[in-house]
């Protein structure tokens, strides 16, 4: 019984390149933020004032930001999407853009008069936007979720809980091309609200999702 | 079971292609996952082939997961670690055989090894002192029960009985709690 199934198995062995884990997951993230991408645009339109957004600061810090996330968490499922992968040390540095960021915020508070912070901090669509990034979460995480169910993850919630926050970063990414919102308070609360969201919707599902 | 460093580089040679150096690292895997696993489910020779064959399949569909730099056997381990765990979560069963080592597996590694030996240093950790104690003796030190009775000044049938609770409360802390390595959610499969 084994013997013939061994012999199946190794009859037309393929060579497996090096980087396939890597490629598979950058496909599941790509093609879901792109399908954000366009989602946003169909739905809820760039932001008119695109142009001149572009020209300032905070339009690429709220894009670094996002991206920072999905890229990060990407890595990090590259390791867990390995049995006895272990991701402690590249998880550390998941910690870095959410410490900018926050200390950003936290500067821009401090500088801001008093009557001025609650309005930094809720802008005028502090209600929407953790539901938009969660919404448009979606598409990269069905992405991450296929590239990953190829893959052997042993833990699966924590690749799940990994998998929704890149998958949230990814979502931010493509609403940040719609909201107008720029202030770092409303970014540090408002989009990793959303983010985190989508990392409790990955831990969430991970275990059945991604059971091989 | 002795080790085998050459698994290594059959497998090794299996990612690029080579599929007589596959077949033969696969024939050389099939009598220690059947070891493996029949020392942790029992004796019932048609779940054990089961397993042994899901394995297999595992270990093939999931080759490109393999990193290059890290050992064969930890990835051998884990996988055969997981597929048991999915049996056990499947079946219903209880997963205190699945505190053993790797022995079985042995592909002339330390890691699979130490996740073991942390799995259970993490399993003693939760007992008391008194139960870690006769824990310890019986099944890590191989001291007899008649002497751990005498020492403890209890009888032998309660000996048995606390190692045996004992065991079974370190599979159940074992199961509710994440794997040794990574940090805080996550875990068996079953989680």
């Amino acid at each position: 019984m084994s013997d013939e199934l061994i012999e199946r198995l190794s009859r037309d062995l393929k060579p497996v390149p090096r980087l396939a884990v890597a490629r598979r997951l950058a496909i599941g993230l790509g093609v879901g933020a792109v399908v954000s991408a366009v989602l946003t645009r169909a739905t809820l339109g760039f932001r008119p004032d695109m142009t001149e957004a572009m020209g300032e600061a905070m339009f690429w810090v709220k894009l670094a930001y996002t991206a920072a996330i999905a890229g990060l968490g990407c890595w990090i499922v590259e390791r867990l999407a390995r049995p006895a992968g272990d991701a402690r040390r590249r998880t550390i540095w998941l910690l870095l853009p959410f410490a900018a960021v926050a200390m950003l915020a936290a500067w821009q508070l401090m500088q801001a008069a008093p009557g001025e912070r609650m309005h930094k901090i809720m802008g005028g669509s502090a209600d929407a936007c953790p539901w938009c990034v969660l919404l448009f979460a979606t598409p990269p995480m069905l992405g991450l979720v296929w590239a990953v169910r190829g893959l052997a993850p042993t833990r699966l919630r924590l690749t799940g809980a990994m998998l929704g926050l890149a998958a949230g970063g990814a979502g931010a990414a493509a609403y940040a091309l719609h909201c107008d919102e720029m202030t770092a308070p409303f970014l540090a609360v408002w989009y990793t609200l959303g983010i985190l969201g989508a990392g409790a919707i990955g831990a969430l599902v991970g275990p059945r999702a991604l059971r091989w | 079971m002795p080790t085998d460093p050459d698994l290594n580089a059959l497998f090794l040679a299996g990612l690029d292609g080579d599929a007589r150096a596959y077949a033969r690292l696969l024939h050389a895997l099939r009598p220690r996952l059947q070891a493996f696993f029949a020392r942790r489910i029992g004796r019932d020779a048609g779940e054990v082939e089961d397993l042994v064959q899901e394995t297999l399949i595992a270990i093939h569909t999931k080759r490109a997961t393999f990193d290059r730099s890290q050992p064969f056997g930890a990835w051998l381990f884990a996988i055969a670690r997981y597929k048991l765990v999915d049996h056990f979560r499947r079946t219903g069963r209880r997963a205190q055989a699945s505190l053993d080592d790797a022995g079985e597996l042995a592909v002339a590694d330390e890691s699979a090894a130490s996740d073991a030996r942390a799995d259970v240093a993490r399993g003693l950790a939760v007992l008391s002192p008194r139960t870690r104690e006769l824990v310890q003796g019986v099944k890590l030190d191989g001291t007899p029960v008649a002497e751990l009775a005498a020492r403890t000044g209890l009888s032998e049938g309660a000996v048995k009985v606390a190692v045996h609770r004992g065991v079974a409360r370190m599979a159940a802390a074992l199961r509710g709690v994440p794997a040794s390595k990574d940090a805080p959610p996550g875990g068996s499969p079953d989680e």
